[in-house]
């Protein structure tokens, strides 16, 4: 802040609680030359005024907030750049990017200011970083044999990820289900940590992106509910097994079993994403499907998503 | 000069001049020198203007009163921050008129929403809050994926927006010559779901 605005802050503030002090002093006096509780010698509507001090408690409750208000713009931040006899302020203040941020921090600790966040955020860290600093450094193999840490892992489960994926973690339509054991990118540790700090993003453009008319999706339906062995039209699922070699089985394989690698799902397990009807089948086939798995390393940090990994393993290998 | 009630109490203007200095002492001291201090009206590093969509999701976002259950502004508390990111910051918000800081939090900060779900989930949630989550007690906004915009007024908010922050953008006023000719085409056709959720992802940009 500029001298002037500091200025200006600091002489109107105390200007007034000065002046605040001055009135209520002033008003105490009596100056009217009539005695205490004597009447002022006028009346209206035979309503006749009395010289009446102020009330005591009144006037000592005035007198105690000046105090109060003087006291705690000496200890806190409040005249200007005044920084205050306790050197407490309850944020960092001038922040203009995440960097800015982390060194203000710093140099509150180094000049030995209390900030209240700051510490609040400290403390919280000597508190529960030990705790997840050591379940970062155990591999997330011996980490799903952790009771604590997968109870850990639900809460921030709950927290983070039920939005999407159900406080059961089950999923619904769009949102992968988390328990049946059926990965879209694979369910090994390390491929969960992957998707959960790096986000994914599925890309089933509309038709495959496939020279495919639209008369052959029909077709195409019978050929991917044959896939599942469900019931189905043999003959459109001849047709449509034709339709899904021009360029399906580049990514969901020949067999119809998927690929990990780009997330094409397996078709042959009769587990649906977008749904299993002939209605939801057919949509995913005219218009694509783009599923998008957010990245949380920046929003949760290594050392979290590490934990709920482990969890999410837990949740199809009891 | 003996002091005299009489003085003030029969003088009605006199009266009114110290009324009007009493009251508004506080906004002198509290309020004025925000209007002149960097903290309060430079952006901060990362921030851009809102495309032309998202400025039109802003006013779904103000038109739909979400303001009234999500603020979006998190304060400098672990509890808030452990969920929500980094705390907010004046400087965000210099380009926001108003500004949606709120402060009815009956639903989540929104502050940094933007990236933390898909803009499919936003479609599902805002269609039925309960298709994705059961314990929700937000309403549906179904309503939105099937109103259109015709963008009529964009270039027009645009154009204030300019106005009012000439040359605050990196040195550039917030928006080109070109972008406001094509704020109309740019949301023209797209629907007010859309529009919203292009809003909601760019919340909290500027500080990540």
């Amino acid at each position: 802040m500029s001298s002037f605005w500091s200025l200006w802050i600091t002489i109107l503030t105390l200007v007034v609680i000065a002046g605040c002090f001055i009135l209520l002093k002033l008003v105490s006096k009596n100056t009217t030359g009539v005695e205490e509780g004597k009447s002022m010698g006028h009346s209206f509507d035979g309503i006749e005024e009395i010289n009446n001090p102020l009330p005591k408690w009144w006037s000592y409750m005035f007198y105690v907030t000046i105090v109060f208000g003087v006291v705690y713009l000496a200890l806190y931040p409040g005249l200007g750049n005044f920084q205050g006899l306790l050197g407490w302020t309850s944020s960092n203040q001038s922040i203009r990017n995440l960097e800015e941020s982390k060194l203000a921090v710093e140099t509150a600790a180094k000049e030995g200011r209390w900030v209240q966040y700051d510490q609040e955020v400290k403390s919280a860290d000597e508190k529960f970083g030990p705790i997840f600093k050591a379940y970062a450094e155990t591999p997330l193999e011996e980490l799903v044999n952790n009771e604590e840490a997968l109870k850990v892992g639900g809460r921030l489960f709950l927290q983070n990820c039920a939005q999407c994926h159900g406080s059961d973690a089950r999923g619904s339509t769009g949102f992968p289900n988390l328990t049946d054991g059926d990965w879209l990118y694979g369910g090994e540790l390390e491929t969960i940590k992957a998707s959960i700090m790096n986000g994914r993003h599925g890309m089933m453009p509309p038709k495959g992106g496939l020279p495919i008319e639209d008369s052959e999706i029909k077709g195409l339906t019978e050929y991917v509910l044959k896939l599942s062995g469900r019931d189905h039209d043999e003959a459109l699922a001849a047709q449509g097994q034709g339709s899904f070699m021009k360029g399906c089985f580049a990514c969901h394989g020949m067999d119809g079993t998927g690929n990990k690698m780009m997330g094409a799902p397996n078709l042959t397990n009769n587990i649906w994403l977008y749904g299993g009807s002939r209605g939801a089948i057919e949509h995913t086939l005219m218009q694509g499907r783009s599923g998008v798995m957010p990245a949380w390393k920046d929003m949760l940090g290594e050392e979290k998503v590490h934990v709920i990994s482990a969890y999410v393993y837990s949740l199809s290998n009891k | 000069m003996k002091f005299n009630h009489e003085i003030v109490e029969k003088n009605i203007g006199l009266l009114g001049i110290f009324t009007v200095l009493a009251i508004s002492v506080g906004g002198l001291v509290q309020i004025t020198p925000l209007l002149f201090q960097k903290d309060t009206t430079e952006p901060v590093d990362g921030l851009r203007p809102y495309t032309a969509l998202e400025l039109e999701g802003r006013d779904i976002y103000i038109r739909e009163g979400c303001y009234n259950c999500h603020s979006q502004m998190i304060r400098p508390l672990r509890a808030e921050t452990e969920r929500y990111g980094h705390y907010s910051v004046a400087g965000e918000s210099v380009w926001d008129h108003p500004f949606q800081w709120g402060s009815k939090r009956t639903g989540p900060d929104l502050a940094r929403v933007g990236g933390r779900y898909s803009d499919k989930w936003h479609e599902v949630h805002l269609i039925d809050p309960r298709a994705v989550v059961p314990q929700s007690n937000m309403p549906g906004f179904p309503w939105l994926a099937e109103n259109t915009l015709d963008g009529k007024y964009t270039q027009k908010k645009m154009t204030v927006l300019n106005n009012m922050h000439p040359g605050e953008y990196k040195g550039n006023n917030l928006y080109t010559q070109e972008e406001l000719e094509g704020a109309q085409k740019a949301v023209e056709g797209k629907t007010e779901m859309q529009a919203l959720i292009a809003y909601l992802q760019s919340l909290g940009h500027a500080l990540k």
